[in-house]
């Protein structure tokens, strides 16, 4: 077992811990702090497959800004533990089936491509530059790099407006 | 044996490394709070600590044995998972943030493994440590909520806005630098700044002055000093987001503040100041003897205060430290092969320190913001200033490439 294979063994088992951690905790800053580990578990996997820049960003924009905020909303508004209810039917007999055919059509597909085998042992001397990448965005992809940008924008003003106060 | 040390030199250096500079790092930070209360002292007319040992030079021993036998109680009804985890979250992550910094110039081969002045060598290494620094916030806003306290709660609250509001300036005003460099590197942003040997007039901090000015008000914002130390305002808050926590647990958070204190100053230095780069032009050499130059007159008077210090003590411990530094500047004229190996580390602490200094001197002269102009200067003057200056770049390397 090389040692690329351990750490994304490792990294992946942190970031299912954490997913799940972040469904059975009641309270909801727990389930926050759940999601930012997931979120630097899978900057971690994203080192491991060359992307570093990637992974910084995942880290910068997911793991601060936004977990930030949702921490911060949580705390503003003083959110207590949720009550348990028991599970709905809907959840029973259709929910747990659909979760066993998505994971085992995840797990067939990966299975039966080859991708799967070279996957974890990327080796880290790949490492995809920062400069190549901005290049790729700034020439080939970026019609789709400016439409999300000005769609960010829109998002901005949209949020703007309705946090304004009607005077 | 040694082919073993040779095989896993990989792994064994940057465990030494790092058990040798968090040792450096926390004895730094405990003279830290003596410099700092000195100098605050000093600027109000007062002594400042005397009493344990020769200059109160023990008095930080004195602190780190009182943090650790006091007593640790817990708040009735607070979360003990994230009461525990805050001040763990806060130091490691103000101790990772070192990890990524070149303290110097050389690189040196151990065990046939090749390594340089500092930890890790990443070529993205700026970008590590803006994911750290924003990953830091989690410490203080927890430890804020977890406390179960309105005034500890509202410590975190301040504290979580606070950086993401000055990480937006911090992270914009260092897209000059970058620009400039072409590089996320620290080494290379450095190695860029030499120029050609014409000393300080090639450092970043000319051309990027208005992004320096930004991310040092960013940077002191973020490391919550004074005049923005608003989530422990001890006159509103009592003590903010550590109100309830008391010895190892509140010395991990001074700790942690002080180290990412020392991160913000090397990151200042390296990225607008030259690094480990001498600012005098290449030709100077006689100014390579410039560290003997400060440490002999400094260790003479050391010796000579000591001589007649008042305290037994002090009479008999200050000559022997005089002695040494002024020895170890003589030592630095005999051996020029020495000297030349340290000026790179010499200029670099001595920057850093400057920063170091600055920090303390505003902590004695600035009065603390109120918090809705706190958020109207990073909002409205902070963020479009170093966008300003984004654009401003930019477009004189555009113009300078045509």
């Amino acid at each position: 077992m090389s040692a690329e294979l351990v750490i994304f063994f490792v990294l992946a088992g942190i970031a299912v811990f954490g997913a799940v951690n972040l469904i059975v905790q009641r309270h909801p800053i727990h389930s926050a702090l759940s999601l930012i580990v997931v979120m630097v578990a899978l900057a971690g996997l994203y080192l491991l497959m060359g992307a570093e820049f990637v992974a910084a960003v995942q880290i910068i924009v997911y793991g601060g800004a936004i977990m930030v905020l949702f921490i911060f909303v949580i705390m503003l508004l003083n959110a207590g533990e949720e009550e348990r209810t028991n599970f709905s039917k809907l959840a029973l007999y259709a929910g747990i089936p659909l979760a066993v055919a998505v994971t085992g059509l995840i797990a067939a597909s990966m299975v039966g491509s080859k991708a799967a085998a070279a996957l974890p042992a990327a080796a880290p001397d790949t490492l995809t530059s920062t400069r190549a990448l901005s290049t790729l965005l700034f020439t080939e992809f970026v019609y789709p790099f400016e439409l999300t940008s000005f769609l960010i924008l829109v998002a901005i003003l949209g949020a703007i407006v309705l946090a304004q106060r009607e005077n | 044996m040694n082919e073993l040390l040779t095989r896993y030199a990989f792994l064994i250096v940057p465990v030494v490394k790092i058990a040798i500079l968090v040792f450096i790092v926390l004895t730094v930070d405990a003279y830290l709070t003596w410099i700092e209360r000195k100098v605050i002292a000093h600027i109000q007319s007062r002594w400042g600590p005397h009493r344990v040992g020769p200059h109160g030079l023990l008095q930080p021993l004195a602190d780190g044995v009182k943090f650790v036998f006091k007593e640790d109680p817990m708040p009735a009804n607070a979360d003990k998972v994230a009461y525990f985890l805050a001040p763990f979250i806060t130091l490691m992550l103000a101790l990772t943030s070192l990890a990524v910094i070149p303290f110097g110039p050389q690189h040196f081969t151990v065990f046939g493994y090749r390594t340089g002045v500092g930890i890790a060598d990443v070529n993205i290494s700026l970008l590590v440590l803006f994911a750290i620094t924003a990953l830091a916030v989690y410490g203080v806003a927890l430890a804020g909520w977890a406390s179960n306290n309105k005034y500890s709660l509202l410590g975190g609250l301040r504290s979580s806005a606070q950086m993401i509001s000055y990480e937006l300036a911090l992270t914009l005003s260092v897209v000059g630098v970058l620009l400039i460099a072409g590089d996320f590197s620290l080494r290379n942003i450095v190695d860029q700044q030499a120029g050609s040997g014409k000393g300080l007039l090639s450092w970043n901090v000319f051309p990027q002055i208005i992004g320096f000015v930004c991310f040092f008000i960013a940077a002191i914002a973020e490391t919550n000093r004074v005049p923005f130390d608003l989530p422990e305002a001890e006159s509103e808050l009592v003590a903010g987001f550590h109100t309830e926590y008391a010895s190892m647990k509140f010395a991990m958070f001074f700790i942690a503040e002080y180290t990412s204190m020392i991160t913000v100053s090397c990151l200042a230095t390296i990225m607008f100041f030259g690094g480990w780069l001498s600012p005098f032009p290449d030709s100077w050499t006689f100014t390579h003897y410039l560290p003997s130059l400060l440490m002999i007159p400094l260790g003479l008077w050391v010796f000579f205060d000591g001589v007649r210090y008042e305290s037994m003590f002090g009479r008999m411990v200050l000559p022997v430290v005089g002695t040494v530094i002024t020895a170890i500047g003589a030592g630095l004229i005999v051996f020029p092969a020495v000297n030349d190996a340290i000026q790179g580390i010499f200029w670099f602490l001595a920057k850093v320190f400057t920063f170091l200094f600055v920090y303390i001197w505003m902590r004695a002269t600035l009065p603390r913001f109120r918090y809705d102009q706190l958020m109207s200067f990073g909002w409205k003057f902070l963020l479009p200033v170093s966008i300003a200056n984004v654009v401003l770049t930019s477009v004189v390397i555009l113009w300078r490439m045509h």
